[in-house]
């Protein structure tokens, strides 16, 4: 097979079609800063020495600090169990196949995958995954608008401020208002957030009532981890439940890839974005697996598709299913306490010294008052080890000298301790 | 219905008038050949005021999705339950039992712009 991507005489009939003189006239929209301009790539290097060079840069990282920033993105735990199984050849795509029901497998995977979410949420369907937490907020309210037929989406203070930012990014150039409050009337639905981004815990079950009286519908995004303690999304009503699914079983990366998890009623299954994989049986009444409900797909309905999402995360959703089959709801729950236990005890000892923000229960999350710049106190604990957590003000979501810490199973006590007295010392040496 | 009392669009819907001012509208018999084994059907709300050409609802079957669209402009008064659990009645009787909804405030002129069942027979190619 030849593989000559676009030969000159192709660029022509390109651009002659959309009436463009120039491949430059084309791009001469994008500001200058951003085109690029040359690509400033040193002589090649052997192998070996190629490898002591990358060696020298990764040695730069700080890979050990202890970690106390949190987020939405969480340091938890992952089994080796996880990674020997995930990496199992037979599993090894990040999508959803192109001729799905040869890969059976693969199918069966996403499908225990949705049957997990479902169980975990209370909800009655789910699709095989999303990119990430930010994408399945957005993906939820474009939901809510083609389920409501209405064009306003109202989000409440409690989201991740960069999920709004996703959300306000992808809804930019689509018929859809996004503003801030939880007032249902006239909204295809109000968006929250259990435990908040700043940490508090809320009952939505209220909001959830009102949504439904006003015809409206309730987006909720959940920690997963935090479901092994607090009352589910389902539970409260919610008519859409969304997640980061990275703490069950993704490893942190700067960005990725990461899981956006999404369910729902079964009433919105049609409204759903995504693939779902069902399980059937063959002409001889064997068990197997497809994906159905296509028709919503954009290889069927093209530009009236549900969404431009084609794929999933399969490999990601495949960790979080075999990180969920091994704590089970016992071990979830585990996870869960030693989160909340853990954390509590960080913020009481952190309370003798900084007042705390959050007015009400927390899981594992919480803000302090510290009295210096909550940036300038992150740069001196990672100088000691640590990182100390978010600086609200750099995500607009607190003031100056507020920082988010989160505390998951993986810290200890001693590190906890340590903590805690470095962050006095930074603060107490800055004060002087 | 006999589909030689009905009307037509380009869009393969089919019009016709019933007692008490309603009209209802389905897919014609040629259309759901097309389409297959329908799967799925999105019926508009009752009340909704719905322009000629609107979209005005979604049939889904095991080829395609498609959206079906208003033959003239008038309010839903009536919308076929029935398919919600039998989509197969709009492939066994497109013309009957398988209609989509009824529509009121009908200009009945509005149906003569409309393809005969002749008319249509040659634009579907005889």
């Amino acid at each position: 097979m030849s593989w000559i991507p676009v030969t000159e005489q192709d660029r022509r009939e390109m651009l002659a079609e959309i009436g463009a003189a120039s491949v430059e006239e084309l791009f001469s929209v994008i500001p200058g800063e951003l085109r690029m301009r040359g690509w400033n790539l040193s002589p090649g290097m052997a192998e070996a020495a190629l490898r002591r060079h990358v060696a020298g840069l990764a040695g730069r990282n700080a890979v050990s600090p202890v970690s106390f920033l949190g987020g939405g993105y969480y340091d938890h735990f992952i089994p080796a169990a996880v990674d020997a199984l995930a990496s199992r050849s037979e599993f090894f795509t990040a999508y959803t196949p192109y001729q799905p029901e040869a890969a059976q497998g693969t199918l069966q995977a996403i499908y225990e995958y949705q049957s997990a979410v479902c169980r975990l949420t209370d909800m009655e369907c789910a699709n095989a995954s999303l990119y990430d937490g930010g994408t399945a907020v957005f993906e939820a309210a474009v939901m809510a608008c083609r389920a409501t037929g209405r064009g306003v989406v109202r989000v409440h203070d409690s989201v991740n401020p960069v999920w709004r930012g996703i959300l306000r990014t992808q809804t930019a150039n689509l018929d859809v208002e996004v503003a801030d409050g939880a007032d249902p009337e006239g909204a295809a639905c109000v968006i929250v957030q259990n435990p908040a981004f700043r940490g508090d815990l809320a009952d939505f079950t209220d909001l959830a009532a009102a949504c439904h009286s006003a015809g409206a519908l309730l987006v909720m995004a959940f920690d997963p981890v935090s479901l092994g303690l607090l009352k589910s999304p389902g539970a409260m009503g919610a008519d859409i439940a969304v997640a980061e699914g990275q703490g069950l079983g993704l490893p942190l990366g700067f960005g990725g890839p990461y899981l956006g998890v999404l369910a729902a009623r079964k009433a919105l299954i049609r409204k759903m974005p995504g693939r779902i994989a069902a399980a059937t049986v063959d002409t001889e009444g064997k068990r197997g697996f497809v994906l159905t409900l296509q028709a919503r797909e954009q290889h069927i309905r093209r530009e009236k598709a549900n969404s431009n999402i084609c794929s999933n995360q399969a490999l990601c959703a495949l960790r979080a299913l075999i990180y969920l089959c091994l704590a089970g709801p016992e071990g979830l729950r585990e996870v869960a306490e030693a989160c909340h236990a853990k954390a509590e005890y960080l913020k009481a000892r952190l309370a003798a010294r900084f007042p705390v923000a959050n007015p009400g229960p927390t899981f594992n999350e919480f803000v302090v008052r510290l009295p210096i710049p909550a940036e300038r106190a992150a740069a001196l604990l990672l100088e000691r080890g640590f990182l100390a957590g978010l600086p609200l003000a750099a995500v607009g979501a607190g003031g100056q000298e507020e920082l988010l810490v989160a505390v998951t199973e993986t810290r200890t006590r001693s590190e906890m301790d340590a903590f805690a007295a470095a962050l006095e010392d930074a603060c107490h040496a800055t004060d002087l | 219905m006999n589909p030689e009392s009905l009307r037509f669009t380009e869009t393969h819907e089919w019009i016709g008038a019933e007692d008490g001012g309603l009209y209802a509208v389905g897919i014609s018999d040629h259309a759901q050949h097309e389409l297959g084994d329908v799967t799925y059907v999105d019926l508009p709300k009752l009340g909704a005021r719905l322009d000629q050409g609107a979209k005005a609802a979604e049939v889904e079957s095991v080829k395609a999705a498609s959206d079906i669209y208003s033959p003239v402009a008038g309010v839903v008064a009536a919308v076929n339950a029935e398919l919600d659990a039998a989509t197969e009645l709009v492939n066994q009787d497109p013309y009957g039992a398988g209609w989509f909804f009824k529509l009121k405030d009908v200009d009945p002129s509005a149906l003569e712009a409309l393809m005969d069942f002749d008319q249509y027979k040659s634009f579907c190619g005889g």
